[in-house]
Formats: C-alpha cells, structure tokens, sequence
C-alpha cells in the first residue's frame, strides 16, 4: 500500500497512549504530517480490547474491540497508522479470530479489512519514502526495545532501526529481541518476575545508553518504571517522541 | 498423582518471587539457557534448510496423531511379536501398579533409572521405594536432585539450577563424599564410580522413551552420558515408560525427528548416545535384558485428541522453548510447581496435571507467560503455544470467580461507549492527586511495587486534539 504526500491517515492512538502518554500521540501527529500526510483520529476509538483478550474474557474484548473497528472502518480504504506494535498485533492478527469466537463473523471480516489497512507507525514511516525529513538528534546514545509481537507476529523488526537511521540515530547493538516482561497483566499477575525481567534488559545495555527507545507505549512504560524505581539514569522515549524533537531541531 | 508437587501447595507468584529472589539460580539458570539457546541456532543453521524440516516435522507429528490408535496398535503388536510385554496403562495408578507389579514378582531390589520425564509424572520412584526397592537415579544430573530430594528444574538438565559449589555440597552431605574439590572432573568422576555399582548390582533397569518406532516396535532411547544404554542392557528386567504421544509410524521420520530433537534442545547435531531397543535379549545374543516391558501412559493425553489443544500432543519434549523463554530464564523450573516447566509447561500443567476441569492451581501455570512468543519461534514442530496458552486463559477465565469476571465486565462496559471511556481516561488524570490510592487496590499495588509510574499528564491526548491543541 503507498500512502501519497497529502492523502490522509487515521491514527488509532490506543488507550495507553490516550490516557497515559498523550505527549506520544502528539509526537505521532507531528511526524506524520511531516511526512506529507494529513491526520484524522476517528471519533468513538477507545481500545483494542488486547488486555481483556490476553487475560481470556472474549466476550469483554470483542465488546471492547467492536467500538474500535466501529471507528477506525469509518473510512474505508485509508490507512490506519498506530504508534504501538503491540496494539497493531492485536488488530491485524488477533481480531479476526477474536471476533469469531464471540460469535462475530461480520465483525471479524471488517476487521480482516482493518487490518489489511493497519500500519505500525515505524513500517508505515519507512514505507513511505517521503518520511525522512529530520535532522539529526546531537547528543543521545539510544538502543532499541524491539516490542514482541511486533517483531514476531508482525516481522518488524528492521522498521523501527531504520526509521531512527534516517534520522540520523542508530542504534547500538543490545539485546532488544527479549521480552521486557510487561506482558499486560504478567505485570501484575507475576509482579516479582517482570520486574526482574525488566531488570535483565536494563542491566544489559550497552555502556553509555542513556536513552531505550521504541515503538511500543507499555513496554517503555514497564521499562521506564523500573528504571525509575531503581534511579536508573537510562530515560525511555517513544520512537516518535524521539523524531519530533528531531523535527524541532531542523525547525 | 503424587500430593508433594509445590502445584498444590503454593502459588505460581509466591513460587516464581522466591525463585527470582535467588540471584544464584537466576545466574545458573541464565547461563546454561543461553548456552542450549545459542547452540541450536547454530546448530539449525548448519542444516540444508531447517525451517523445511520443521514444517516437515510438524506434518509428520499431526499425522500420527491423525492415527494415533491405529499407529500405537501397530507398534504394540511389534513390541509383543519381538517378545516384549506390554502395559496399556489409563492413569498415574495404573502405570505405578504395573511397574510395582512386576518388580514385586522378579523380586527385585535395586533399581536403576535413566532420565525420564514421564516417570517422574506417575510419581514411579516413591511407588517401587514403598515397595522397598531402593531406585537410583543415573543421568548425573537426576542424580544430584534425587540425593538433595528436589524436583527436577529442566526437562533436559535437571540440575540446572545448581552450580558446581551446591553440587559438591549435595555430594559431601548426601552420597558421602569425603569434603572435596568443587571441580567439575573431580564431581563427574566420584558420580561414575559410586553409580558403576549401582549399574552392576541392579536387576530392574527403568527407561523413558524418546520416540517409539511403531513399524520395527523399536524403542529409542536418547542421552548424553551412556547411562540410559546400560539401564536397559544390564540388569535382567528393562521396563520401558512412554507417554502415549510418543510413537512415530516410521525410521524414515525418526531420522527426520532425530535430526532436530538434540539440535533444537542443547544445539548439538546427535546427543552423544541414540539407544535403540528391539525386543529383549534373543538367542545367541549377548546384551540385552531377559524380559522388555513397555508401558503406555496415557495419564490425560487422550483427553487432548481432537480438541483445540490436539497440537500439544505433538510436542517431542526438546527443551527448546524452555531455553528461549524469558520467563523461564529468570525462574528456572521450580516456580512452574510440576513436572513439565516453562512453556511446555506452562500449556501441559492444566492438561495433565489438573484434578479436575475447573482445577484453579493447574489452571493458574498459563499465567507464567508474556505471550512473547519466543517458545512458538523455536519449537522444532511447530506447535502454537502462544494460541494454547491463549486458549487455556480462555478456559480459565470461563470459570473466572465472580469477582474477577466483574472487574472485566466492568471494564467492558465502560469502554465499549467511548463516552464512559473518555470520561473514565478523564477523572483519572484529573484525580491523580489520589494516586497513593492505587496502593490499596491489589493490581495497583503489584505495579508500584518495584515500579515508579512517570508522572501523569493533565490531559489525554483525546481532550487535546478536540480543543484543537495537536
């Protein structure tokens, strides 16, 4: 799918980055209008119902789910870009099959159409060749948190690298492929052993990191708070976050 | 089913916080997964194409199971015409009465095991120790855990959680060593000699099974210290434990399955020792035991036939998922509170183990994941345990206590109205000055404990782009 310069995207914001975030989803709109695209944000998204699904409660996720497709099958043919892997994951792998079992074969086509649509932000912007219109950032020494399901359900995992590329910003080796023990509700389930998970990631970075970017809101978020519980000097920012402040520099 | 499992005496996050809570294991553990981890990628990537051979080994695997009855009748009817017994065995008590059994009439007294996973689900030792048989375990490994009375903490490795430092002190405490070097060869050495007699003075040798060959009746036994080859040949009496699953139709997808099982679980090409056993010792041959016993377990498999859980049936117990598990790596195996740990685990505790179908303990083991996926990426057959995993949150939630499905309800009914959702994303940020209070709710205080949450905006991004502000 190209996106012309100009044609608009709609961007599901998720409720992570609605309610806790808000400065990512601002960044995000920042981003893609400076790639050349238009933004919309359909009225009446909430969330993709993944934490309710991965906790088991289909009934619940499919209600959840079923006011998002709503939104987000308003416009039919546009892109739908979404700055959390994870998020994405669930609507273009997930939903068909959520949808059926709850008893929706309507819903689970319109989701297929969703989904064939659905973009994370990363393989959009570096789908999109007319995304590179950054400085460079002086200054930070960022390493990449590779989200799980989006490297392994969505196969993205050179998007999010070559996006910080363009930007003048690569990324130092570490490994970012490990889960960083968030996993919805394992955070609050096994508490003990997804703090510890956090702890693994963040002792293995390499020397002289001081920024863990990604493009998945909740595991910066379980990072980040680690990290701050622990004093840890290492800050956590949204690839998006990230290019915006490059955008400001080259303003 | 035995009561002494921790599954049924704790819970997965009290097991999992004191297993985190030991940097010593979290080390061993970590170092040994890495190694296995890295070894089979390096082993996978020096075949032809290796993801052929996985689509190939699941297509096999789903087959037998497609013919599972036919194919185990087949191997049966082989094993007896080869002069084997064999023991079609229903349940854990079924299978201990069989092996009970037949000690009890060959009278025998010393009993010598190689590794085997099923064994320890029926709970065999303690059954033959009650019947006054002293049982030793012969993988060095099984060895160390049996003398310091654990369980085993990886299917492969069952001391995985010890260093060299607590083996030696298992070895001065339990097996009467005089204080000695805590040196690898020196450990080994004193393990060899004091198993050596054991090997000669037993008359029952007990073995798992790794695959079974229907079409030869041939039982194929896989290690890597040899132990498992002189269990079957020496004393007079082999019986042979199996799960049920463990059966292929043919030696041409026994060498398919043997090409990836070692690759997959510890990165090496073959284990250093393929046993196979065809019928007891014959006429005018040298080695090999008097009598051969097959036993069957099926122990709850069936029950796993034709449901949305069939493809777990496919698993050949490599180890290799419990080597990527992020989980795993930082609990070891005890925290899964059973035989089988990490993903494996993770999926077959409410299968196997659960007493009953609304069995909350077993039922519990499929919280012990992130659904990173990283068990479904290695998995040498392909299985999807992300989907099993999901699948058994799905039965779990449908007997949910009423508390826990009215906090999903509640959620739903909120946020499927992007009213409520809005409002409810509102009156949070805007009483963020009540925070602390999020201590006194349990998920509040299971996420600030060890975690600092950043600092909450005063408006969501919603609220924003209305006013016009984004």
């Amino acid at each position: 799918m190209s996106t012309q310069p100009g044609e608009p995207v709609d961007l599901f914001v998720t409720c992570v980055v609605d309610a806790l975030m808000p400065e990512v989803g601002v960044a995000t709109v920042k981003v893609l209008r400076a790639s050349g695209c238009a933004v919309d944000v359909p009225r009446g998204q909430t969330c993709c119902g993944q934490p309710a699904w991965n906790a088991g409660f289909v009934d619940e996720a499919a209600a959840v789910a079923s006011t998002t497709l709503d939104a987000l099958d308003a416009n039919p043919g546009r892109t739908v870009v979404v700055p959390a892997g994870s998020c994405a994951t669930m609507i273009r792998v997930y939903w068909p099959t959520l949808f059926e079992l709850a008893g929706h074969p309507d819903r689970a086509a319109r989701a297929r159409s969703v989904g064939a649509r659905t973009r994370e932000l990363t393989e959009h912007l570096a789908a999109t060749s007319s995304a590179a219109p950054v400085a460079s950032v002086a200054g930070a020494a960022v390493a990449c948190h590779h989200g799980c399901h989006m490297t392994r359900e969505l196969h993205l995992e050179d998007a999010p690298l070559e996006v910080l590329r363009r930007a003048g910003l690569p990324a130092a080796a570490w490994d970012g492929e490990r889960c960083c023990g968030f996993g919805g509700t394992f955070s609050v389930t096994l508490p003990e052993a997804s703090v510890t998970m956090a702890d693994q990631k963040l002792d293995s970075l390499p020397a002289g990191v001081d920024t863990i970017v990604g493009a998945d809101p909740s595991c910066l978020l379980q990072l980040g708070s680690r990290a701050a519980a622990r004093g840890l000097a290492v800050r956590t920012r949204h690839i998006a976050e990230v290019l915006a402040d490059a955008l400001e520099a080259a303003e | 089913m035995s009561d002494e499992w921790p599954l049924w005496s704790s819970t997965l996050r009290a097991r999992t916080a004191a297993a985190v809570g030991d940097p010593v294991l979290r080390r061993n553990v970590a170092n040994a997964v890495d190694r296995f981890a890295g070894g089979r990628v390096t082993a996978l990537a020096g075949l032809h194409d290796a993801d052929e051979l996985r689509a190939a080994a699941r297509a096999v695997r789903a087959d037998v199971i497609d013919h599972w009855a036919e194919i185990l009748g087949e191997l049966a009817d082989n094993v007896m015409a080869g002069g084997g017994h064999v023991c079609w065995a229903g349940d854990a008590a079924e299978a201990t009465a069989y092996v009970v059994d037949v000690a009890g009439r060959i009278g025998a007294r010393n009993v010598v095991k190689s590794k085997s996973m099923v064994t320890e689900e029926i709970d065999l030792n303690h059954a033959l120790e009650e019947r006054g048989c002293r049982v030793t375990e012969t993988d060095l490994g099984e060895w160390i855990i049996q003398l310091a009375a654990e369980h085993p903490s990886h299917i492969l490795v069952p001391a995985v959680h010890r260093d060299r430092h607590q083996i030696a002190e298992v070895f001065d405490r339990r097996a009467g060593r005089p204080d000695g070097p805590a040196d690898p060869e020196v450990l080994t050495a004193f393990a060899r000699g004091a198993l050596r007699g054991r090997f000669l003075e037993a008359d029952l040798g007990i073995t798992g099974v790794n695959f079974a060959v229907a079409e030869t009746g041939s039982l194929v036994l896989v290690t890597n210290e040899g132990n498992g080859r002189l269990v079957s040949a020496v004393p007079r009496v082999h019986i042979a434990v199996m799960g049920a699953e463990r059966v292929l139709r043919t030696w041409d997808q026994l060498d398919l399955m043997l090409n990836l099982l070692a690759r997959s679980g510890t990165g090496q090409p073959l284990s250093a020792y393929t046993s196979i056993t065809t019928g007891p010792r014959r006429e005018g041959e040298v080695d090999g035991p008097d009598e051969l016993h097959l036993v069957i377990v099926d122990n709850g498999r069936s029950r796993m036939a034709g449901t949305d859980m069939a493809e777990m049936l496919n698993c050949i117990r490599c180890g290799a998922c419990l080597n990527v598990c992020p989980v795993y790596r930082q609990t070891g195996g005890h925290a899964y509170g059973w035989v089988y740990p990490g993903p494996m685990g993770a999926v077959l505790i409410p299968l196997l183990a659960a007493r009953g179908p609304d069995d909350a303990r077993a039922a519990e083991a499929s919280s012990a994941s992130t659904l990173c996926g990283a068990c479904m990426e290695a998995c040498p057959v392909e299985i999807p345990l992300q989907d099993l995993l999901l699948g058994l949150r799905r039965r779990k939630a449908a007997n949910a206590s009423a508390r826990d499905r009215l906090v999903w309800q509640a959620w739903a009914a909120a946020w499927r109205r992007p009213g409520p959702y809005r409002e409810s994303n509102r009156l949070a940020l805007r009483s963020r000055r009540l925070l602390p209070l999020v201590r006194h709710l349990p998920a509040g205080r299971r996420w600030i404990e060890g975690r600092t949450l950043p600092t909450l905006p005063t408006r969501t991004f919603t609220e924003r782009w209305e006013a016009g502000d984004v």
